[in-house]
């Protein structure tokens, strides 16, 4: 028994010799993904920004993924696996990896990692998203300049801050052009879930609104607004293949350039660690082209678009009201990013109460 | 269209897939077996229809394509039960798993491709009925399917001697078996018959409701469409009243929501298994007619001893 | 010529152990053909899928932490099954166990000290064994099937368990994020070595293996269990109540499964979360029936499928071979163990065709 583990142990590490031998000059950059690398939303997006990185440093790196990784006691596993494998740079693409995280980071600290959408740091991991919410705002106009009936349809999966964020950020971007305008939200309590989407792009139309958007991953609510002749935004992706007469637009999750960044650090030798919230100026978020709308549509989404990249308009600048009424920021001020990252209360005009 | 016409097409077609799901395996089960592998057909019947609609050009050949996923893995699931008696239960959640996979593996090149949803087929002058017109006389042909296998199966178990056979077979294979009925063929047509439906159910998902292909895109359906059958304690009428509850209260949900009446959400999606497990109680309390109706040779395998 | 199965008067000796051997050998063939297909060195595939997880005592570790739960359900679950009671509601029981058993560190966080664990314990133990107790109490007052209503009841814990860690237990400084504070390192699972996540659960699951050996072979109980579940009209005759043996066991089951439930978030994830079991209470099924419902069987089959698991993200890492590959590959795997099973109690004969008039194989066995 003990020489079959002496052989076998020679064998390994004679593979990880010869592997190692090959890593020297390669980057071993590796990726945890939550669901299936082509889920066609999340996941997708990261395993594209996966390939750019490839493409972009080519022979200096050399990535590996491991897909639909659950976020129980398998994650910590997973992340190890990778770490003990060689991986120098290790992304973590899901919020609840990120105690599994950092606990593996404290084992390897020559390992640097990168967890998407967390808030806890250490030496060698650092934190990045993006943020959405400075598309949402944008479409949030377009659906108030569109919208006949005065009122939006949103489709959420999870009560958590980034969602409620995202709602605030898309209502208070139509109030900007209609203060009077009205937000209906439906929970699905999914990510990702074709069927439930759709129904509930169904029961908001019934219901009376004429624009939805959404915070769930699949392309089928805007394959209803598409059959209803409704119209909507896509998410993550650019989905117009789904709804070329329906879509106005999609933000686009785009991971690729924070990927090549982090990668060359790593290379360069320059790698910190961070927290990284990038929005349109960053090249985080990006909106699709904009069709099936009026040009004076147009134009006022790029100049905001443009205004927000500049920093000349912030989203969550003053006054804001909560949902009661009462004044939550007065005018002349913004809310800074660390109450943004953890916001559990709806503005104004939401027709909706927050599960508390 | 009203908000009521609305409302009521939106809970038919929820109810279609479950429905057609749940009318086979109720075939399945009355003849004895049970197969817990639904979801894993169900899933192979969206991809393979899926598949097959987008390299044809044509949903209704995808339509086929999806019968014929389905009946793949029956087979499958009938060759390990039936002739190497496997345990039923293990088999069928072994099914489910490995369709997972599969449909994944098939699924891949379609992955972000639109699909052309299957058109409906409106009758003249009968769809113009108000409230029920649009929901009964202008769907897909696979909701007309539907509901013909539906009454179909009733017909078939009730007024038919197939199904005088099938019935024996599900209630005791013995003496089914001492008859001269062929035991093991009346099952796997059944199984088979369960297949095609699964597939169907598959289909009407990645054809008609959500005309696309995701992984995992049944997400739980060919689960519900097993307890339906239970809940209709075996009996075809009663699995369409399940199947449109069912969908009637998961649509609902959402206009609660939508309404603003500030109910948790959480409560809210679990109405349907809530308003289930109460039926099934309140049916159940009226045990002799459960009794009659349950196949009381249900996943028992059978072997005839000679 | 066609092939027949006739039954052993005797269950095979040699068979019992030859048979999994003989599916694995079999998986092992169609698995060279997938991973040359798929153009990948067949032999080095093999040995990263089922050898190198168990080279280092690292992946030794973890293929214990995998199987502690999927494992103890699974023996909870077959006593249920040797009954003819069908609890297939595991996941849902795991889950109202994590839920009740986690009470303490959050609830009551600044309670530290040697008793908290061995409360949370018994209150993961109790809180699966309620919620057990449900289906088990509609099936004997109403008659309400146990499938249907143990499968329903997997869905509303879940939705429990995500409106819990999202409203009144999130974590008061989680920034709103959908996570319960992390449990006091008093209110953790012991480890049994360092430097790992392998903990004392472990232990749990020998005692259970034990306790329901011996509670079959030796007790009244074990005797009560075989004869409702093999011929409950002999049972009733002789007394055994029926309504009793659903209680019994639906608690017992109930109550292993909420031990795991505690065990893992006070574990390997030591804290509540949206999503802490990626299916284990149905994974249990699988291993309850590879294990042919033998306690032994089953320790052994919970392995196996741990090392599945580790070995398909070995070789997603190694190989880049996807996911849906190895989910394939469980698959087959399953069908192939219990398929060969029939060899057990089944001989394979071949006859020669005979004239029959209503026709084929089929008709000869049905």
């Amino acid at each position: 028994m003990r020489r079959l583990m002496t052989a076998a142990a020679a064998v390994l590490a004679l593979g990880m010799g010869l592997g190692a031998a090959a890593a020297q000059d390669k980057l071993k950059v590796g990726f945890i993904y939550i669901g299936p690398k082509n889920d066609g939303g999340w996941t997708q997006r990261h395993d594209v920004g996966r390939q750019e990185l490839e493409a972009a440093l080519g022979d200096k790196v050399e990535t590996t993924y491991v897909e639909n990784v659950p976020e129980g006691q398998d994650a910590e596993r997973a992340i190890e696996r990778l770490a003990r494998t060689g991986h120098k740079l290790i992304f973590t693409t899901s919020f609840g990896y990120m105690d599994p995280t950092l606990k593996v980071a404290a084992k390897f600290p020559d390992v640097k990692f990168e967890h998407a959408t967390g808030y806890k740091t250490a030496p060698n991991v650092s934190t990045y998203n993006s943020k959405f919410h400075e598309g949402r705002y944008v479409i949030g106009q377009i659906a108030a300049k569109m919208s006949k009936t005065g009122q939006a349809g949103y489709i959420a999966s999870f009560p958590i801050p980034e969602v409620v964020l995202g709602i605030n950020a898309f209502l208070l971007g139509a109030q900007s052009v209609n203060p009077d305008f009205k937000l209906k939200v439906v929970w699905v309590n999914s990510w990702f879930d074709p069927g439930k989407e759709a129904d509930a792009a169904k029961t908001l139309f019934d219901q009376g609104v004429d624009v939805i958007t959404q915070h769930t991953d699949s392309p089928a609510p805007l394959q209803i607004a598409e059959e209803r002749g409704m119209h909507g935004f896509g998410q993550a992706s650019d989905q117009i293949a789904f709804a070329p007469k329906a879509q106005y637009t999609s933000i686009i999750d785009n991971w690729g350039p924070y990927y090549i960044r982090r990668a060359q650090a790593v290379l360069d030798g320059t790698w910190t660690s961070g927290q990284v919230w990038g929005g349109f100026a960053d090249g985080h978020v990006v909106l699709a082209p904009f069709t099936n709308l009026p040009d004076d549509v147009v134009k006022m989404a790029e100049e905001t678009e443009a205004k927000i990249k500049s920093g000349e308009l912030n989203p969550f600048a003053g006054p804001i009201y909560k949902q009661d009424g009462t004044e939550f920021i007065p005018a002349g001020k913004v809310i800074d990013d660390g109450t943004l990252l953890g916001m559990n209360w709806y503005v104004k005009g939401v027709d909706d109460k927050l599960p508390q | 269209m009203g908000a009521a016409e609305a409302i009521l097409l939106t809970v038919v077609t929820a109810a279609v897939p479950l429905l057609l799901a749940a009318i086979g395996e109720l075939v399945v089960e009355r003849s004895g077996v049970l197969n817990l592998g639904v979801e894993g057909m169900m899933i192979m019947g969206a991809a393979g229809g899926f598949a097959a609609a987008t390299l044809s050009g044509s949903p209704y050949i995808g339509i086929f394509g999806g019968l014929a996923a389905g009946i793949v893995m029956a087979a499958l699931f009938a060759f390990v039960t039936l002739f190497l008696v496997a345990n039923q239960v293990a088999s069928g959640l072994a099914l489910s798993l490995l369709g997972l996979g599969l449909s994944g593996i098939i699924g891949e090149p379609f992955v972000g491709t639109p699909g052309t949803k299957l058109p409906a087929l409106a009758v003249p002058v009968l769809s113009d009925i108000p409230l029920v017109g649009k929901v009964l006389f202008a769907q897909d042909i696979l909701v007309y399917a539907a509901a013909a296998i539906t009454f179909g199966v009733w017909w078939f178990l009730y007024r038919t001697r197939g199904g005088l056979i099938v019935r024996a077979v599900g209630d005791n294979h013995g003496s089914a078996h001492a008859l001269g009925y062929p035991v093991i063929r009346v099952r796997l047509l059944a199984i088979l018959f369960g297949g095609a439906c699964a597939g169907l159910a598959g289909a009407y998902l990645s054809l008609a409701y959500t005309p696309l292909w995701i992984e995992n895109m049944t997400a739980g359906r060919g689960w519900i469409a097993l307890a339906l059958v239970v809940f209709a304690s075996w009996l075809p009428a009663r699995v369409v009243v399940g199947a449109l509850l069912f969908g009637a209260v998961s649509i609902l949900q959402f206009h609660a929501q939508a309404m603003g009446l500030g109910i948790p959400s959480q409560f809210l999606s679990s109405l349907p298994y809530l308003v289930t497990i109460l039926v099934l109680v309140l049916i159940s309390s009226n045990r002799s007619v459960l009794r009659v109706n349950t196949p009381a040779s249900l996943g028992r395998p059978f072997v005839p001893d000679r | 010529m066609r092939i027949e199965l006739v039954r052993r008067a005797e269950h095979s000796r040699l068979m019992v152990w030859a048979s999994p051997l003989l599916a694995v050998a079999i998986t092992l063939v169609i698995a060279v053909g997938i991973f040359a297909a798929m153009g990948a060195d067949p032999l080095e595939a093999l040995y990263i899928f089922f050898v190198e997880p168990l080279t280092a005592g690292w992946s030794l570790q973890e293929l214990v932490v995998k199987a502690i739960p999927i494992t103890l359900i699974a023996i909870g679950l077959s006593l249920c099954y040797m009954s003819n009671t069908w609890n297939i509601g595991a996941e849902g029981q795991f889950t109202a166990g994590a839920i009740l058993g986690s009470l303490f560190p959050i609830v009551f966080p600044g309670w530290t000290g040697p008793l908290v664990l061995p409360a949370m314990l018994l209150f993961g133990i109790l809180g699966g064994m309620l919620y057990a107790a449900i289906p088990a109490l509609l099936k004997i007052r109403f008659g309400a099937n146990e499938i249907l209503t143990s499968l329903m009841l997997v869905y509303v814990a879940q939705l429990l368990l995500d409106w819990i860690v999202r409203g009144p237990w999130r974590n008061p400084d989680g920034y709103g994020f959908p996570e319960s504070r992390v449990f006091d390192a008093s209110a953790q699972m012991p480890l049994l070595v360092d430097g790992g996540r392998m903990h004392i659960g472990l232990v749990f699951v020998f005692v259970a293996v034990l306790v329901v050996w011996f509670t079959m072979g030796r007790t009244l109980t074990g005797f009560q269990i075989r004869v409702l579940g093999q011929a409950p009209r002999a049972g009733a005759f002789a007394g055994f109540s029926q309504n009793r043996m659903v209680l019994f066991t639906f608690l017992v089951s109930g109550g292993l499964a909420g031990l795991a439930g505690i065990m893992e978030v006070a574990g390997p994830i030591g804290q509540l979360r949206p999503s802490i079991s990626p299916g284990y209470g149905f994974t249990a099924i699988i291993v309850a029936f590879l294990g042919r419902l033998h306690p032994v069987g089953i320790l052994i089959a919970g392995f196996v499928l741990a090392l599945t698991y580790l070995g398909g993200e070995a070789a997603q890492v190694a190989l880049g071979m996807s996911d849906k590959v190895m989910r394939v590959f469980q698959g087959l795997l399953l069908f192939l163990v219990l398929a060969c099973d029939t060899l057990i109690y089944y001989r394979v004969r071949l006859v020669r065709p005979v004239a029959d008039p209503l026709g084929g194989a089929v008709h000869g066995r049905g």
